[in-house]
């Protein structure tokens, strides 16, 4: 990468020690977790950072635990990491799918779900399934930690609620229910290797009567950012998922997507395919329930 | 400021070199080891050219800094075969004729090895989709997967 000015590069152990770097550095800082966005971003001259301060070595960060049924994704916990965790992907099999299809294996053995979340693409692969499970995001800042819902995390286009002397932590998971599972479907031209023209994550609890009881629902790549899709949830809520309801379902999924034309796909059609791509998410969960 | 003084092991040799802090494992790994059987494609991860093992990973070196590599293991191409001895995935790749140019053919040895080591008998779907982030201009892949095939039943034995 060439460059005229000199950037540095720190690798500190501590947390603590990562926000004071940020609070007491000028210039521009960037965090670096597996680089796959940022690295990208530094070869196109997009990203030109002063400090690059990589997270790797703070144990907190490559943490991956469960206790009392709650999942912490450390932040730089990779791609490959999480696929491989197979307790995991049978609790939260919706995020695995979004991260599964974060590009390449190269790409998974360094990209994290953490760094996908910080990077906030509306296309992100793993955010409406993290926000569909009803994951939060830890933050750590010069005053402590705070958790806030990965829906209210995104705020935009590469926008999120940190404020600049603030790291993402980890990813938290409630405690997963009972006769619950979730799925995350992406629509891409390529099967693997491209971009989300629409997602959906879904999760779902049932009754052992049949009776959804709960459930939320996340779309992608149709708007700014991942948004909730709370009407959606409320069609399924309380019924049994028969087709009328399913119908129900997809309309008010349609009724919310506000995509943009673009060369990946149009307005028309990115709202048909989310309703389509929406109810093969909600068969695969409640396949995955039984 | 002073480049940076960094110690790893390349093919389980130790090795140290100096790196400016934004200077990619890819272009330390060919300009300064001069180590080229590793490739640079597009530098933006699309390709798998530059794909080498870290700490057992199968990760780009164009996506990770050299300054990273600290303390680390990096497998490359040049650590494949025994000497004058090729690794069954080499000789495989000859015989089926599964490169033309190449410029792919080090990425793909490199990924390839990976996923046998993890799945010794992978199907023709699991092995297309492990080597989706190798691209090649050339051969139209069927080769290439025919080959990793043929390799894998040759390990099984
Ligand atoms: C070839 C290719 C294909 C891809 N395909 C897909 C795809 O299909 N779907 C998809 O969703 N994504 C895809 N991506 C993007 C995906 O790899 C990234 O979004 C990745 O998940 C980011 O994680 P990282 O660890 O590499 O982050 P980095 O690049 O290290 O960081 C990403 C951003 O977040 C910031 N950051 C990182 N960690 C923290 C933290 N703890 N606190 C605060 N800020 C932080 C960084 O400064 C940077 O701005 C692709 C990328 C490539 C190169
Ligand atoms: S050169 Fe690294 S992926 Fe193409
Ligand atoms: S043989 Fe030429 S790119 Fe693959």
């Amino acid at each position: 990468m060439k460059r005229v000015k000199k950037m540095q590069y720190e690798s500190p152990k501590s947390i603590d020690d990562a926000i004071s770097l940020i609070s007491n550095s000028p210039g521009n800082v960037r965090l670096l977790a597996g680089g796959t966005d940022l690295l990208v971003q530094m070869q196109s001259q997009v990203a030109d950072p002063d400090l690059v301060i990589d997270i790797k070595n703070i144990k907190e960060m490559k943490e991956f635990k469960k206790e009392d049924g709650v999942y912490t994704v450390g932040a730089a916990v990779t791609g490959m990491e999480i696929i491989e965790h197979e307790e995991f992907g049978s609790d939260w099999p919706g995020v695995v799918d979004g991260v599964k299809l974060i590009g390449s294996i190269q790409i998974k053995g360094r990209a994290s779900m953490g760094g996908n979340l910080c990077n906030a693409s509306p296309a992100a692969d793993s955010i409406p399934a993290m926000i569909a499970s009803g994951a939060s995001a830890v933050i750590a800042g010069p005053n402590g930690r705070r958790e806030v819902l990965v829906e209210d995390f995104i705020k935009g286009p590469g926008k999120t609620s940190l404020k600049s002397n603030e790291i993402l932590l980890s990813v938290k998971f409630p405690i997963k229910k009972p006769n619950s599972s979730g799925a995350y479907l992406r629509f891409t031209p390529r099967t693997e290797m491209d971009i989300a023209v629409v997602g959906v994550g879904i999760n779902v609890t049932m009754s052992d009567s049949g009776i959804c009881e709960e459930a939320k629902v996340s779309i992608g790549a149709v708007a700014e950012k991942a948004l909730v899709v709370e009407d959606a949830a409320t069609a399924l809520v309380g019924n049994k998922i028969t087709d009328e309801i399913i119908e129900n379902f997809i309309s008010k999924v349609r009724a919310s997507a506000r995509p943009i034309n673009d060369k990946r796909g149009t307005v028309d059609f990115r709202i048909q395919v989310i309703g389509v791509i929406a109810k093969r998410a909600l068969k695969m969960a409640l396949e995955r329930i039984r | 400021m002073t480049r940076r003084h960094i110690e790893a092991k390349i093919n389980g040799d130790n090795c140290d070199f100096l790196c400016e802090s934004n200077e990619t494992l890819l272009s330390v790994i060919r300009n300064q080891l001069q180590l080229t059987g590793t490739k640079e494609g597009c530098s933006t991860g699309d390709c798998g050219a530059c794909s080498v093992m870290l700490d057992g990973r199968l990760v780009c070196s164009c996506l990770t800094l050299a300054v990273e590599v600290e303390g680390k293991n990096i497998d490359t191409i040049e650590g494949m075969s025994n000497g004058e001895d090729l690794h069954i995935l080499q000789r495989k790749f000859l015989e089926h004729a599964a490169l033309q140019c190449g410029i792919c053919t080090p990425g793909f040895l490199i990924a390839a090895r990976a996923l046998l080591e993890k799945n010794p008998n992978p199907t023709e779907t699991e092995v297309r989709y492990w080597l989706a982030g190798n691209l090649c201009r050339c051969t139209g892949y069927h080769k290439i997967v025919e080959a990793v095939l043929d390799a894998a039943e040759e390990m099984r034995g």
